[in-house]
């Protein structure tokens, strides 16, 4: 056995090791929805955790000066108000899925993180997309 | 006095696929970039006509290592364990661009680059995996004993695949289920995205296919060059 490689081997174990227990055993369960929280709230209880569930149409009020957004995220059971500081990804939209990462403070989840979830689902615009109807689509997605 | 070989060189076959693979990419690119935006994305879908290929090819890549790693076990054909080594050095080359493509997706889509979610994580494990697949080759010296670490690993190594290409429906992912699934064969895609997806998926192929025969001829070149190096250690021995 050649020991530079062996060193390698043994970087590469430890890697493995840190994404099967630390990045897997952890995230299997990427998210809980507001049903589940609400469900086990004892258990999350000044834990931080991942809330995931959609933007609530109507809900969205957001600050371009002061960043400061806030929404209500719902798994069409419960709702959860969310407050997060910092620009939203350029797809968070009311109606979009979204998880947020961070904990709770009174009945507002203070978001440290925010992610936006899309689908898997890929269509191009109705009849017949024309150049300007793509200049304003991007407007729209920005 | 050992005959002198005959020069190992790609055969036509080999050149013509590298041929066709490299003429039709600019083909492939120019349907990229004319495919329709998507209504949520607008033109960042377009990302995927470069992601999913590599990624599929990747799948595809540590596949035919698999196969070519029972294939060696069984018959012990150094041939058999020289495309295994080709195949998943392309599959690695394949996945990494997967990767990085994905980051780069997944930063204006999602709003970061990198998560700890499930399809991710399988997939940096399946990376760091083949990654171990080429630090155990280069770690053992004796060619028989090589050849077979390395098919245990190529073999073991491939339950990754179906864990990646499934966490994102037996795990709650970030991650969206399959575009194109596999286990139900539906399609949630435009049909102009979708034959865009597939066109540049052939000619990844094409190239794949050109590079791991390219990576076999030069990988029996080196083992050449190994054979004659142990048939000098033996004639000098007889010397002695």
């Amino acid at each position: 056995m050649r020991r530079k490689y062996l060193l390698g081997i043994l970087i590469i174990l430890g890697a493995l090791g840190y994404m099967l227990f630390g990045g897997l055993g952890r995230n299997l369960v990427y998210f809980v929805t507001p049903s589940e929280y609400f469900l086990e709230e004892a258990r999350y209880q000044n834990r931080p955790l991942r809330l995931g569930g959609l933007v609530k149409e109507g809900t969205v009020a957001y600050d371009r000066d002061s960043l400061e957004l806030r929404f209500v995220l719902t798994d069409g059971v419960k709702e959860v108000p969310v407050y997060h500081r910092g620009t939203p990804p350029g797809m968070f939209r009311e109606g979009q899925g979204a998880v947020v990462e961070g904990r709770f403070q009174g009945g507002v989840f203070q978001s440290t993180n925010l992610l936006v979830k899309h689908s898997e689902a890929y269509q191009a615009p109705e009849a017949g997309w024309t150049p300007e109807e793509v200049r304003r689509l991007l407007q729209e997605a920005r | 006095m050992t005959e002198a070989r005959k020069p190992h060189r790609p055969d036509a076959l080999t050149w013509g696929l590298l041929g066709l693979g490299l003429f039709l990419l600019p083909a492939g690119l120019y349907v990229a970039l004319t495919a329709p935006p998507d209504v949520n994305q607008g033109f960042l879908v377009r990302i995927m006509y470069l992601h999913v290929p590599t990624a599929w090819l990747g799948y595809l890549a540590f596949f035919v290592t698999f196969l070519y790693s029972l294939l060696y076990l069984f018959r012990q054909n150094p041939k058999h364990d020289r495309v295994a080594l080709a195949s998943a050095e392309i599959g690695l080359v394949f996945m990494g661009l997967a990767l990085v493509t994905g980051m780069l997706w997944a930063r204006p889509t999602w709003g970061v680059y990198w998560t700890w979610e499930p399809r991710l994580t399988t997939t940096a494990i399946l990376f760091a995996v083949y990654v171990g697949y080429f630090l155990l080759r280069g770690a053992i010296e004796d060619p028989e004993l090589r050849r077979k670490a390395a098919a245990a690993v190529g073999i073991l190594g491939f339950i990754n695949v179906p864990i990646s290409y499934m966490s994102v429906k037996w795990w709650r992912s970030l991650h969206q289920t399959q575009s194109i699934d596999l286990t139900t064969g539906r399609i949630n895609m435009a049909p102009e995205m979708f034959q865009a997806l597939m066109f540049n998926l052939l000619i990844f192929t094409l190239l794949y296919l050109a590079f791991v025969r390219f990576r076999g001829f030069l990988a029996e070149r080196e083992a050449g060059g190994e054979e004659a190096e142990a048939l000098g250690l033996e004639a000098r021995k007889e010397e002695a």
